[in-house]
């Protein structure tokens, strides 16, 4: 967990290790530590393959409208959302 | 890596104490079980030694799980994210039985005669009854909602007469099981309660049944003295009309304990607790908080209740005085603070730390930090007291 600072696409540092714990704990609190779904709707590569990672990016930082999805713009980058998309996209975090 | 070398240790620790202990008379009022989210295990711990016992593992996915225990205080059942439902002694720290019932579920309830194990589920659905002797299923309540879909379900607890309440999450409605008369359920349903019921819990005399409504603001009570039942609202537009925080981790309806005159309720998406009259089910006051209440506790002589917030004002805790509605005391106890227990008379207040890794022992009334144990990512802190208590 100690070198894990990579950039981003759009040259954003971004902190993997602190990206991949929020995506199992507090994604994970409505997606399910294993992300199998919950209250909230599975993030596993199947249940993910009619979105791409640009539509994912989207709901990841402005929610779904109606439930309890919210949008993590203030608390997370573009580049932060396009890598947990694609790292969900992925499998990446199981 | 200090962390891993933590749990070895502890892992090491728990297999000595149980060979240690096995000949060796106690009892289990002042035990207690630690859920590790991350590890799908609990620690078993000792709350008046500040100890660990033992530590059990082979749980399954254990993010959201909770627990209940038997009459005698010596078993858990603990209910897992995967659908698990795994009976645990604590005496010998191992696991007597385990099933998995469901394919996703969100805990459970024991009834008050100590025979049946209610389930909650999400996947498929429904609520499942099992025996708590042998785990064998008695009974299963599919939750097929007015609209004729199948919902989700939350806010489980054991009613007084061998009866479940519970929450229909998509379709919006409050059941009741009873299971008086044998195996076969008898359900009284209210429908139509409001959108989205996010968690549901029980007075601690069992009478009132409150749902916290997430798809709109209000709040669903039910005087389960008086029938026909109604569901009847509460806090009705509480949020006055303005927008609502996003919300980054739902909040619980748990731990009311004894609250004498009022009840806090977490008002969603605000930085508030909702006071409540506990007779007249009217607003009597806010209490402005430090982030958006996941966890209001009672302590169990109702004075004080201690708050903990949503992600990512996730590290701090405030108290709150329930006779003058006032904040008394803000500590920073640490990063994800995920649930908080009392002992069962109050002296003492267990916290888990999420991201240190730590169960955090305050002293409830100086507010004093006292202890503190090593374990890995720890979430629900569930202690065998709660086996005396109606709606666990």
């Amino acid at each position: 967990m100690g070198c894990s600072v990579t950039a981003s696409a759009a040259g954003e540092a971004i902190d993997a290790a602190k990206l991949t714990n929020l995506v199992r704990q507090d994604c994970g609190s409505c997606h399910g530590l294993t992300l199998r779904g919950g209250l909230g709707k599975p993030l596993t590569p199947d249940s993910l393959a009619d979105w791409d990672s640009a539509q994912l990016k989207h709901i990841i930082l402005d929610g779904v409208p109606g439930t309890p999805m919210p949008g993590w713009r203030p608390l997370l980058s573009e580049a932060e959302a396009i890598w947990i998309a694609d790292m969900l996209k992925r499998g990446a975090v199981q | 890596m200090r962390t891993v070398i933590l749990a070895l240790a502890l892992v090491a620790l728990g297999a000595v104490f149980r060979a240690a202990d096995a000949d060796e008379l106690r009892g289990t009022g002042d035990l207690g079980i630690v859920i590790e989210r991350t590890s799908g295990a609990v620690t078993i711990v000792d709350t008046t030694k500040h100890s660990v016992l033992g530590r059990v593992e082979g749980l399954g996915d254990m993010s959201h799980a909770s627990a209940v225990f038997s009459r005698d205080q010596r078993y858990a059942f603990v209910f897992g994210r995967d659908g698990g439902l795994t009976k645990i002694d604590l005496l010998r720290g191992v696991i007597v039985k385990r099933v998995l019932q469901a394919g996703n579920s969100i805990g459970g309830a024991i009834s008050d005669d100590g025979t049946l194990v209610a389930v909650s589920n999400y996947t498929p659905g429904g609520v499942r009854v099992f025996d708590s002797d042998t785990l064998d299923p008695v009974a299963d309540i599919p939750a097929i909602a007015a609209d004729g879909k199948p919902s989700k379900t939350v806010g489980l607890v054991d009613l007084p007469g061998r009866r479940f309440a519970y929450t229909l999450y998509d379709a919006g409605e409050i059941w009741i099981a009873d299971l008086s008369n044998g195996e076969a359920p008898v359900l009284t349903k209210l429908t139509g309660i409001g959108k989205l019921p996010y968690d549901g819990n029980v007075t601690p005399d069992g009478r009132h049944y409150l749902a916290g409504l997430f798809g709109e603001d209000g709040v669903v009570h039910v005087d389960l003295w008086h029938e026909p039942l109604v569901a009847e609202r509460i806090l009705d537009g509480y949020g006055r009309g303005e927008e609502k925080l996003p919300v980054y981790k739902m909040p619980h309806l748990e731990g009311w304990g004894a609250t004498g005159d009022v009840m806090l309720i977490p008002a969603v998406g605000r930085h508030e607790l909702l006071a409540v009259d506990a007779r007249s089910f009217k607003e009597v006051g806010r209490i402005p908080t430090y982030g958006q209440p996941v966890f209001a506790v009672a302590r169990p002589d109702g004075r004080h209740v201690w708050v903990n917030f949503a992600h990512p004002l996730n590290d701090t805790i405030d108290v709150v005085d329930t006779l003058t509605l006032k904040r008394v005391h803000r500590l920073v106890a640490g990063p994800a603070v995920l649930h908080m227990e009392f002992t069962p008379r109050g002296h003492e207040i267990w916290v888990s730390v999420r991201d240190a890794d730590r169960v955090q022992i305050y002293d409830a009334r100086t507010f004093a930090l006292k202890g503190e144990l090593a374990v890995k990512n720890p979430s629900g802190i569930f202690f065998t007291a709660r086996a005396t208590r109606i709606g666990q």
